[in-house]
């Protein structure tokens, strides 16, 4: 384990971007912090600044007006900050692939570290893929 | 001189990525400009290039929140050109989806209000009483969101009836909850101080903005379309419209706690009276011509408009969601209010507890003079003041 993976090893701190999501992984990244599943016990949270971040969850079909907001938001992050693209859209834009309006998908524009499909992926499914990118880390 | 707070674009949940601008002078609320477009995903062109089964797919992706309502109002387009009947089980089991889905966005949204003033108490358990209702929409429909349920003519698949003892044991656990949330809401000082009197919407403006839903009915506006406009099984159960005459937060908080127990009293009532038969219309064709379909999804008023040319996608797909009324009213209430309240204004119309995390205060040179995270501390340390004073 090198040092950055030392970094990520407990606490990963996520700053959820909605890049024209529905709002259904939205509120499944809030479910897992919500008694049932609640990952704040593993130190896992939601911060609401992006310099504060370990992780960038990224949801959503990405339309064109997006586009400079998220690659900025990105630019901003203190590396390294891993990616994740969470959600059918945001892995390859979904049902909204052919819209005139879609200029993602979320690894066209900013590199991705990890991918949670799922329409919406489950909060099990997103805890999931979590620790299996702390792990590669 | 006056100082602009700019809200957004990026908030970790809200229906919208919106960007708001709030005009303000020291403490208090100047005025407001919103601007709408990062959501924009070409929804009504896609519907147009996609069949009517594909459509209620793309539909329910509008929002993840209203997923049922915005389905079941395409779905009432279709029969509206196609003239059909939809069998009585389908119509009965779409109302129980549908009021489900009103119980966990009502439960989200006490949640995330009690998030913005402060009570993460609120915030946790409103989650947590969430949960179940989330599983018995997956015992029904097999996805707790998104829950491809509803179709042109029916429901998708039929549900065995060895389910609905669970699911009224989960609605009777429910129940207590939301009278025990409603009173530990109502009774306490603390957030009466925070609600009463805040973000004031007058009829008069609830009717010129043209507000739907909990909002325009906190502002004693009378419209519900289960009622003017009966359709699914809402005419043969018994329920009743909660109107309250407060015109602000605490208003429409009321509303929205009440209307839970009115969805339960609905959904009880449906499993009851829940005939038998079949599920499904069995649409073949969609004749030319035009059709709309409008229900009260939780926000408000849902409305789609469908032209047929005879193929089997449609000409023309209009879709308006109630937040779109919504957001302006925004405005009115805004005005003339602290900044620690500004939060719960905008929130009160919809849950948004991002905007909280993502609102910045800069001076006309761009200069961060408050970051979110202390607009969210005036906020809490407005509450705790009261809870001191009272």
């Amino acid at each position: 384990m090198g040092a950055t993976g030392w970094g990520f090893k407990k606490s990963l701190w996520v700053f959820h971007l909605n890049a024209g999501a529905c709002n259904n992984c939205d509120i499944e990244v809030l479910d897992c912090l919500t008694p049932r599943f609640d990952v704040e016990r593993f130190g896992i949270k939601l911060v609401g600044s992006v310099k504060h971040a370990d992780v960038l969850l990224v949801s959503g079909s990405v339309p064109r007006k997006v586009v400079p907001d998220m690659i900025e938001t990105w630019e901003q992050a203190p590396k390294p900050c891993a990616v994740v693209a969470l959600g059918s859209c945001g892995c390859t834009g979904g049902i909204f692939r052919d819209g005139y309006n879609f200029a993602g998908p979320v690894d066209k524009h900013i590199p991705v570290d990890a991918y949670i499909p799922g329409c919406p992926p489950r909060p099990e499914a997103i805890i999931g893929g979590i620790v299996k990118l702390i792990g590669t880390l | 001189m006056s100082t602009t707070i700019p809200i957004g674009p990026f908030h970790p949940v809200l229906e919208e990525p919106e960007y708001i601008t709030l005009e303000v002078d020291g403490e208090t609320v100047l005025g407001a400009d919103i601007d709408l477009g990062r959501n924009h995903r070409g929804m009504e062109l896609l519907a147009e290039e996609k069949t009517y089964d594909q459509d209620i797919f793309l539909v329910e992706r509008i929002c993840g929140i209203c997923s049922a309502s915005h389905s079941w109002a395409a779905s009432l387009a279709v029969e509206d050109i196609v003239g059909c009947e939809v069998p009585a089980r389908a119509r009965y089991l779409r109302t129980i989806v549908h009021e489900l889905e009103r119980l966990h966005s009502h439960m989200l949204w006490v949640g995330l209000a009690g998030h913005i003033i402060g009570y993460w108490t609120v915030f946790m358990w409103g989650w947590k009483y969430r949960e179940p209702i989330l599983d018995a929409l997956e015992m029904i429909t097999g996805n707790r969101q998104h829950y491809a349920w509803y179709r042109p003519g029916g429901v998708r698949r039929d549900v065995p009836d060895e389910i609905w003892p669970k699911i009224l044991k989960i609605l009777d656990e429910f129940d207590t909850k939301v009278d025990l949330l409603t009173g530990a809401i109502l009774d306490d000082p603390v957030i009466l101080g925070r609600l009463k009197g805040v973000g004031i919407l007058t009829t008069e403006d609830a009717v010129a903005y043209g507000a739907l839903g909990p909002t325009a009915r906190g502002s004693g506006v009378d419209i519900d379309v289960r009622r003017d406009e009966p359709y699914g099984a809402y005419s043969e159960v018994d329920w009743n419209v909660i109107v309250q005459d407060g015109c602000d937060c605490l208003a429409v908080a009321v509303v929205r706690l009440l209307e839970m127990k009115e969805a339960v009293k609905i959904i009880k009532q449906c499993i009851e009276k829940l005939p038998g038969g079949p599920i499904d219309a069995g649409i073949r064709d969609v004749p030319r011509g035009e059709g709309i379909g409008h229900i009260e999804a939780p926000r408000g008023e849902t409305f789609h408009f469908i032209r047929s040319n005879g193929t089997n996608m449609p000409e023309r797909h209009k879709m308006r969601a109630p937040t779109f009324n919504n957001i302006p009213t925004f405005r009115p209430r805004v005005k003339g209010e602290t900044i620690s309240d500004a939060l719960l204004c905008f929130a009160v119309i919809d849950p948004c507890y991002s905007c909280t995390e993502r609102m910045t205060v800069l001076d006309p040179s761009g200069k961060m003079l408050l970051s979110p995270k202390d607009l969210l501390r005036l906020s809490h340390e407005k509450t705790e003041q009261i809870r001191r004073n009272s």
